[in-house]
């Protein structure tokens, strides 16, 4: 059987030439649309899809003509962190800071309760949940991300505010897991958004959740978590790789 | 004339910097309490300071349009108006702000102000969520106003003034000159009314994160974020200055310093009795909260008005 992934198993690494084009099967979003706004004509080279137009604007190709100027058309930009001390100081904070999203996307979500309660009592390590992505700075994928959570993560993620930090959860996020052969369900989490840290098992236990949240202090504070600079940077390849499993696409190229 | 208000200007920042800095430094401390209530070891104190310089780390922000970005500010310059007006300690020229004869109305303008220029600044979000928790909030809002406003008006009528400062004055002399025993009616009235202005629980619906995302500010975030959780400080330290200046007596010492200590040991207490409530009793819904202070606390309060006019 053949899983979201390998169904077209034709991933390019980030970095590696012609990443920018990235060859989608569905012919639908390789349809740019006649007569539109003319920001949103999708450039097709033999055949490669590409995101974003000359101008490097968002071709939001899947939203009607009518609806692209709700949107916005600016993909992400990097930003660069300031310099040593200030950015250390800045960067302790964040690691001592931590809101995570309160969107548990799979089975592994029953995992982050117990962190609120008396015997684990995540506030002592300057961790809570936050129920809006705008306020959040970690996003924990609870385990198996199913197609069309994928969409709902893409969307969530997107929006929450830089830097972010994403925590994989259990084996299905690393390899699939026991779902390697779904015909649903994502294997490799980081094809489709940046990763910090995976935690692995099936399931983990609410301990293993609390050291993975002690390794990603240790990383931001070390100044590697730049997530969200790695998502602006290979923006064109993980959205090639996101459009290649969510066939329904009605969404803006980048939700801001 | 130059001289005078660049002092003015020093002694306001140096009182701005108390309170901030006193009000976070409670906020975090009343989280380690309401956590050791259940059995957890709870956040550092210094907690809002951390969240403080994370949100304002953020690089980036987003805005919904120009009320959006003015909601936030019209909330910050309502907790600062709030206590800008009220003299925090009783007899000091730094604490004194800039109170003058008529700050008890002023003041209670001000206590609503913020309010109403968030809830625009949340409606422009767009986020229903939002605008749920703007509908919610208002209608507490106007709920608690009520006994809180008779028991404001009990006091003047007790005291013949509008003026803060000569409320404290008048309580002067011994606790058994304080307002919370001379008219005991308005003290109940106004610290029920305290309770659902201070948004714990049992009257947290407005910003309930399991029923609506966190309410009014569900797009706030980055600055806009840091700038209300700053406000929070401001605004609940001047609320708190302000019961304990209206029932409590004030604080008054010739002393600066066991002046302050005062201040910090009633405010504290007040903060502590919303803290044990809120510890103690569940979430209202929206509707039970408004039929709550219009109940029993507005008959209190009325019963104090009409006790002062006999």
């Amino acid at each position: 059987m053949a899983t979201a992934d390998t169904q077209t198993r034709r991933y390019q690494e980030p970095g590696a030439p012609g990443n920018a084009a990235v060859v989608n099967p569905d012919p639908r979003t390789v349809t740019g649309p006649a007569g539109g706004t003319g920001q949103g004509d999708v450039q097709t080279v033999d055949g490669q899809l590409r995101i974003l137009t000359e101008e490097l604007k968002l071709a939001n190709a899947d939203l009607r003509s009518e609806d692209r100027g709700n949107f916005c058309d600016h993909p992400p930009e990097v930003i660069k962190p300031f310099r040593a001390f200030w950015e250390n100081f800045l960067n302790w904070a964040r690691s001592e800071s931590l809101w995570i999203l309160g969107f548990g996307t799979g089975c592994g979500a029953i995992e982050l309760r117990p962190l609120m309660t008396s015997r684990f009592d995540m506030y002592q390590y300057g961790i809570q949940g936050r129920p809006t992505p705008r306020q959040s700075s970690v996003f924990v994928i609870g385990g198996y991300a199913s197609v069309k959570t994928m969409k709902r993560i893409v969307r969530s993620y997107e929006q929450m505010q830089g830097p972010k930090f994403v925590l994989g959860l259990g084996s299905c996020t690393i390899n699939g897991g026991m779902y390697w052969d779904s015909y649903n369900t994502v294997n490799r989490l980081d094809h489709y958004i940046p990763v910090d840290v995976y935690i692995a098992g099936c399931m983990p236990r609410p301990e293993a959740l609390l050291a993975g949240f002690v390794k990603l202090k240790e990383m931001i504070k070390r100044g590697e978590c730049e997530g969200a600079n790695r998502y602006a940077e290979n923006f064109e390849w993980y959205k090639a790789n996101q459009k290649r499993i969510i066939k329904n696409w009605d969404m803006p190229d980048y939700n801001w | 004339m130059t001289q005078m208000i660049l002092t003015k200007a020093l002694y306001t920042v140096i009182s701005l910097a108390v309170i901030t800095n006193y009000a976070l430094i409670l906020i975090g401390t009343m989280a380690r309490i309401r956590a050791k209530v259940q059995g957890r070891v709870g956040q550092p104190f210094y907690q809002p300071y951390i969240d403080i310089v994370k949100s304002n780390a953020k690089r980036t922000s987003i805005s919904h349009g120009v009320m959006f970005f003015l909601g936030p500010v019209f909330r910050l310059a309502g907790g600062l108006g709030t206590y800008l007006f009220i003299p925090a300690i009783f007899g000091s020229v730094i604490f004194s702000n800039f109170s003058f004869s008529g700050d008890l109305l002023l003041m209670m303008y001000f206590i609503f102000f913020g309010q109403l220029g968030m809830a625009l600044g949340a409606g422009e979000s767009g986020h229903p969520h939002s605008a749920i928790g703007v509908a919610r909030g208002l209608a507490q809002m106007t709920a608690f106003e009520l006994p809180f406003v008779l028991s404001v008006v009990a006091l003047a009528a007790q005291y013949g003034t509008l003026s803060i400062t000569e409320i404290v004055a008048a309580q002067q002399g011994g606790f058994t000159h304080w307002a919370a025993f001379t008219n005991p009616l308005a003290m109940i009235a106004g610290m029920i009314a305290f309770l659902g202005m201070s948004g714990a629980n049992p009257f947290s619906v407005v910003v309930a994160p399991q029923e609506i995302p966190i309410g009014p500010p569900t797009e706030m975030q980055s600055s806009f974020l840091g700038m209300l959780q700053t406000n929070r400080a401001i605004f609940n330290g001047a609320k708190m200055v302000l019961f304990m200046n209206l029932f409590w007596g004030g604080a008054a010492h010739e002393n600066l310093l066991v002046a302050i200590l005062i201040m910090v040991v009633k405010t504290f207490l007040i903060y502590l009795y919303v803290t044990i409530v809120g510890a103690s009793f569940p979430r209202f819904k929206t509707e039970q909260s408004i039929r709550f202070f219009l109940g029993v606390p507005t008959v209190i309060g009325i019963a104090a008005v009409v006790l002062q006019m006999v």
